[in-house]
């Protein structure tokens, strides 16, 4: 059955989506530092994870960023081929990131030009995937993306005929080089196959999974439990500090690909990882 | 933890030691990325800054703007690496402190023991938290620049770890 959304609608989700994201920490993953908080024995990574499970509290109580860096906005849209959407679509979320950003008191971090770099004081544009799917629901996915933890991503094509192992080790040696940079204890999106793009878009994507949820093909959920083995062991730590909470998961999306590639993409989110989603 | 009183001095450096965790109680400036451009930029071409650095301490942050009523929005450090090209010129202008998040070059590391300086870590993504420690924020330079602006920070037992001196 077709359906008509407004396009206000839509601006007001995205708004409050963003505004939620930027100040309530996703449940699974105040758990998941509550749970290091237990398991960690150093004194300073407790120190450490006591203030950013402090942090989180004060964020949702005074309606504060939980970061200041507010990121750039991205957001990922799946529209039912059966919904008529009243007004422009891409203008609509586009509204919805202008007026959480002043709203919410978020910091403006989007420059005109990446080598002019004036800033364009509304944090526009945002980064939109769209997709259209079947049905006639809208699902709207954000995320708040800081660039501390995106700076220190990674893409590699690998041979299709390297080992499994040889994956595994950039992957460590990815997390290892970004050391504390990226703020610590880090989620690790990673997308496995597809092309270049495809394969840094879906790693992007694993960063929405709830924390604790293993991929659904046992090949893939065994090399995200050995990774995060792995990792754990670098002493990195919460904060840099050192400790056995290096990441708080791994996350793998995977896509066919090419006879002749293996792309692997390494998205590391920072311990503000910041998303919501909602269907309308 | 010990109270560590700002401005510093080589006398008060001399007393703190590596992997120490301490608060820091007083005056610090705010800089990050284009506001560090803009003072070597400066200091290149032969002229005056508009801040002096002597005896500082820069805390590598962008604050969310203030709501009203509020000193300072979230404050947390950034990547301090991404201030490495930068670094070495304002130590010879007397920088003595940084504050920030992450790793430093070797290069950066020798030139913070050689001129007697330190380099606190305090914890990335503790925005929130870290706001309720500035007790007065006030732009005074490069405003054009909003959230990379530099901003004169009045700070009461902020919490930093000391990471390489």
């Amino acid at each position: 059955m077709t359906r008509t959304v407004d396009s206000k609608l839509i601006t007001d989700i995205v708004k409050d989506l963003f505004i939620k994201a930027n100040t309530s920490l996703r449940p699974d993953i105040l758990a998941g530092l509550k749970n290091a908080r237990k398991n960690e024995t150093k004194e300073k990574a407790r120190y450490a994870l006591d203030v950013i499970i402090k942090n989180a509290f004060i964020a949702k109580k005074k309606m504060l960023a939980i970061c200041q860096d507010t990121g750039m906005a991205v957001i990922y849209l799946r529209v039912g081929q059966s919904v008529t959407i009243k007004g422009g679509l891409k203008k609509a979320v586009s509204k919805g990131v202008e007026l959480a950003y002043k709203k919410g008191y978020f910091r403006h971090s989007v420059v005109n030009d990446p080598l002019i770099r004036k800033n364009t004081n509304t944090n526009l544009p945002p980064i939109i995937y769209t997709d259209i799917v079947h049905g006639n629901k809208i699902r709207i996915k954000v995320m708040v993306k800081g660039f501390g933890c995106e700076n220190v991503s990674k893409i590699r094509m690998f041979r299709p005929t390297d080992p499994v192992s040889n994956i595994e080790g950039f992957i460590v040696d990815t997390v290892k080089d970004a050391g504390s940079r990226p703020c610590p204890p880090v989620y690790i999106g990673i997308g496995i196959g597809g092309t270049l793009d495809k394969a840094v878009s879906i790693s992007k994507e694993a960063i929405f999974r709830p924390l604790g949820k293993n991929s659904k093909d046992k090949h893939i959920a065994r090399l995200e439990k050995s990774i995060l083995k792995k990792v754990n062991k670098l002493n990195i730590g919460p904060a840099g500090v050192g400790g056995n909470t290096t990441a708080l998961g791994v996350s793998i999306l995977t896509y066919p690909t090419h006879i002749a590639g293996l792309p692997v993409a390494v998205n590391i989110s920072c311990h503000a990882t910041r998303t919501v989603e909602v269907t309308i | 933890m010990r109270r560590i009183f700002l401005p510093l001095t080589k006398d008060i450096i001399k007393t703190i030691k590596p992997g120490e965790q301490v608060l820091l109680n007083g005056a610090l400036l705010t800089a990050r990325d284009a506001a560090h451009k803009r003072l070597i930029d400066t200091l290149k071409s032969g002229k005056k800054i508009p801040v002096s650095l002597k005896g500082e301490t820069i805390y590598y942050t962008g604050p969310t703007p203030a709501r009203i009523g509020e000193v300072i929005g979230s404050c947390g450090p950034t990547t301090s690496a991404r201030m490495d090209p930068f670094t070495l010129l304002l130590l010879k202008h007397g920088l003595l402190g940084m504050i920030g998040k992450g790793e430093r070059s070797k290069e950066v590391r020798l030139a913070i023991k050689k001129h007697g300086a330190v380099y606190f870590i305090t914890i990335g993504g503790a925005g929130a938290y870290l706001s309720e420690k500035v007790k007065s924020a006030e732009a005074i330079a490069y405003k054009d620049l909003g959230p990379e602006a530099i901003y004169r920070l009045i700070v009461e037992d902020f919490p930093a770890i000391i990471d390489i001196l």
